[in-house]
């Protein structure tokens, strides 16, 4: 229809001096791109449904396909720009709600990279890493901060329960049904291998996966998706899920067609149906209602697993997490709002929530400031892209940070931000028997080992050229970190100098 | 097995319930005390006095009966088993329960049933003697939800915002004055086949709590069911 015209957000460049006319993009291509034209004897495409995936540049025998931005485009305006316009053709077209998915990708001040790290010079000489011991291992969990006396006398040894990682790295929450089997296969196979944890999302735990329970962390969130006694044993912790840095506020919704049989077990609903998780879990209003379903996971699985509650950063983030660390809560996980999702609408994930790096700084220093820090262990997350990004997060106050974008990446995503059709190319957040099988979970555990291994190594290059020999003294050691080109109060906020200072 | 709840902490209460090698155990002199029977299996709980929130949350094989009212979240996420409340309950009732029963004498609070779901051979049920606050069955999954009315036959014995989001199970709503509810359900009178369909689950309350079934039977009732189970289908457009 004329008056909802827009251009393809890519164009399919073929060289047709290299194309062999073997039809593996045809194939390979979800989004029905590729398509050869008998008439003209050669391939074509819709470059409208294009997502630019690279998948098919990728497995090309040839090398002969290139994917563009279009260029042709509206008349340039700074101030509607060409998606603005685009979104409002759709909506126009169909008077729905944007959807889209991953983090967003608007041009927010991303503040890890304006932070610099400090290293020693002289005195206090660095440590080199291949030489000296170099402790990443990190516990989160309550602190004991008196000491306590049995009846007869004798110092009460016992702690509350914890989590204890080789690496101060975890695998953030991912929804089996957002991401494929196979992809939740490679993550728990990685935790297990590297020591540390992945986190089952909120649409259960595949009967296949208890056996990696040492290694899992269980969410309940507020649609109680697989939520069951053994469901909440079988993990090493419970996360209550109370907000995510995508979607600050609002619930989850997997559409029907994505509950295919074995997801509609897994969650435990029937096939073919919304999951809908609610905005709020309707018997969360208060810090005491939070504390209420603790303790009865705690009850329900007798004090024997760390409780995590997961946050999203959102304006009152600092006060908030103060009430959550007071609600029995072992370990809390503030989400930025640049963090990725499988699906949230557009508006909300572009607009709503604060950057993980403020929001972290200002829980760690209100907790401090309240005496109430080592009540709970802060995990970091919401798009923690790299090493560096890990230890700046440490040195602001994080005990360890949750990943989930570049696991993704390690198993092959390219960033397409489309996981809300349900047609990944790369076989991870779908559930097309034909894409997930593309996924080799043997392939896809070993890159995320080699992933997490290989940061872990740089965090260790870091600290040791900081002269620091372990993640807990560099832990909230913001004397490490510089702003550059932040206004006074961005420092204030970030409780760090400027560089020079 | 006795166990007198007076001066116990939950923990306390929940440790020696726990331990307990008796299926059948009778409290005694409870006062608000919370979780009772979280994650339990196994046990014909009886309880004298006020079980406090959470009573029986994630409840898998065990039975709990309450000689008198309950407080917030009874069963919440519960997977199977029964509860029996001879008296009223607090608010979010039934939240997200997968199976099992629960019924209540009198009347429950806001947020009744709310994200009840069903799967397979699993089918919650909840039925309210009494009336019910606003937003019953509020993103109803799944399961039956059955309130009688009892003593409110003059008004709607449901809330407002009945049944919002509802998109799996079924409701029935035992009144001549039709239940407020979005435009998504469908609210018809129900027929003699659905009346023959909840006659046993009826006849369950009215042998708990000594009512006559035909007699609570023979009257008018409300059924919503969801017009469609994605109910959400078209509100969203790719981006
Ligand atoms: S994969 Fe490459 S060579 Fe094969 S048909 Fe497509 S463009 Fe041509
Ligand atoms: S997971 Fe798949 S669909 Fe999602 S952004 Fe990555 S490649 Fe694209």
């Amino acid at each position: 229809m004329p008056v909802n015209y827009f251009p393809a957000e890519f164009e399919v460049l073929r060289n047709y001096d290299k194309c062999i006319q073997c039809r593996a993009c045809e194939r390979q291509c979800s989004n029905k791109v590729h398509w050869f034209d008998a008439d003209f004897g050669k391939m074509l495409s819709h470059d409208e449904k294009c997502v630019d995936c690279q998948r098919c540049v990728s497995i090309c025998p040839t090398g002969a396909l290139k994917i563009k931005p279009n260029e042709n485009a509206f008349r340039k305006s700074a101030n509607y720009t060409q998606p603005l316009m685009t979104e409002a053709y759709r909506q126009a077209g169909t008077g729905s709600v944007l959807l889209s998915s991953m983090g967003t990708p608007k041009d927010y001040p991303v503040y890890w990279d304006k932070i610099l790290l400090n290293a020693s010079q002289v005195t206090n000489p660095p440590i080199d890493p291949l030489r000296e011991p170099m402790e990443t291992r990190v516990f989160l969990g309550k602190r004991p901060t008196q000491m306590k006396f049995k009846k007869n006398g004798e110092l009460d040894l016992s702690l509350e329960p914890s989590l204890a990682l080789n690496v101060p790295i975890m695998f953030s929450a991912m929804s089996y049904g957002s991401i494929s089997k196979n992809a939740h296969e490679s993550l728990a196979r990685a935790a297990e291998e590297l020591g540390t944890y992945y986190n089952t999302g909120e649409g259960g735990l595949h009967k296949d996966f208890y056996r990696y329970g040492a290694n899992t962390i269980v969410q309940v969130a507020s649609g109680r998706f697989g939520v069951h006694k053994d469901y909440l044993n079988a993990g090493a912790a419970i996360e209550i899920k109370m907000g995510q840095g995508a979607k600050p506020g609002i619930g989850g919704h997997l559409p029907g067609e994505k509950i295919k049989e074995d997801v509609a077990h897994t969650r435990m609903i029937p096939r073919g149906t919304d999951a809908i998780s609610p905005a709020p879990h309707h018997d969360i209003y208060s810090i005491e209602d939070l504390r209420q379903l603790i303790f009865s996971v705690k009850e329900a699985t007798e004090y024997k697993k760390p409780v995590i509650v997961k946050i999203a950063a959102v304006h009152n983030v600092a006060a908030i997490a103060s009430g959550v660390a007071r609600s029995g809560a072992d370990i809390i996980a503030i989400d930025g709002f640049r963090g990725g999702t499988g699906a949230a609408p557009t508006r909300i994930r572009d607009n709503v929530g604060i950057p993980i790096e403020l929001a972290l700084a200002a829980v760690d220093g209100r907790l401090r400031h309240e005496g109430i820090r080592n009540e709970v262990s802060i995990v970091a997350a919401g798009s923690i892209r790299c090493s560096s990004d890990a230890v700046k997060a440490i040195a602001l106050g994080a005990d360890a940070v949750y990943i989930a974008t570049p696991a993704l990446l390690a198993m092959g995503c390219h960033l397409c931000r489309s996981c809300h059709t349900g047609k990944c190319n790369w076989g991870i957040a779908t559930q097309e028997p034909e894409l997930v099988k593309r996924l080799n979970p043997d392939i896809a555990y070993h890159r995320l080992v080699n992933l997490v291994t290989a940061w872990n190594h740089e965090i260790q290059e870091i600290m040791g050229g900081m002269g620091i020999n372990s993640i807990e003294a560099l832990r909230g050691n913001r004397l490490m970190l510089r702003g550059i080109g932040l206004t006074e109060k961005e420092l204030q906020i970030l409780g760090i100098l400027h560089a020079g200072e | 097995m006795k166990i007198n709840a007076e001066n116990l902490s939950f923990r306390e209460l929940n440790e020696k319930i726990r331990s307990s090698k008796s299926r059948k155990i009778e409290i005694e002199n409870m006062l608000g005390q919370r979780y009772t029977g979280s994650g339990c299996t196994g046990k014909d709980i009886h309880i004298s006095g006020i079980p406090g929130n959470a009573l029986g949350a994630y409840l898998t094989e065990c039975d709990i009966t309450v000689y008198g009212n309950a407080q917030d979240a009874v069963g919440d996420a519960m997977n199977d088993g029964t509860i029996t409340i001879h008296g009223n309950v607090g608010d979010a009732a039934g939240y997200g329960m997968r199976d099992g029963k629960i019924l209540v004498k009198g009347s429950a609070g806001y947020r009744a049933g709310i994200h009840m779901k069903e799967y397979m051979e699993k089918k919650p049920l909840m039925v309210i003697g009494g009336k019910t606050g606003d937003f019953l069955a509020e993103y109803q999954a799944g399961g039956r939800i059955i309130v009688l009315g009892i003593g409110f036959e003059e008004q709607c014995p449901v809330g407002d915002f009945c049944a919002t989001g509802m998109h799996g199970g079924v409701m029935y709503i035992r009144s001549e004055h039709e239940p407020d509810h979005p435009e998504q359900v469908l609210c018809e009178d129900a027929a003699a086949a659905d009346i023959k369909a909840i006659k046993p689950d009826v006849e369950l309350f009215a042998k708990k709590f000594d009512y006559d079934a035909n007699e609570l039977l023979n009257a008018h009732f409300f059924k919503l069911t969801p017009n469609t189970n994605s109910p959400y289908r078209r509100l969203y457009v790719n981006n």
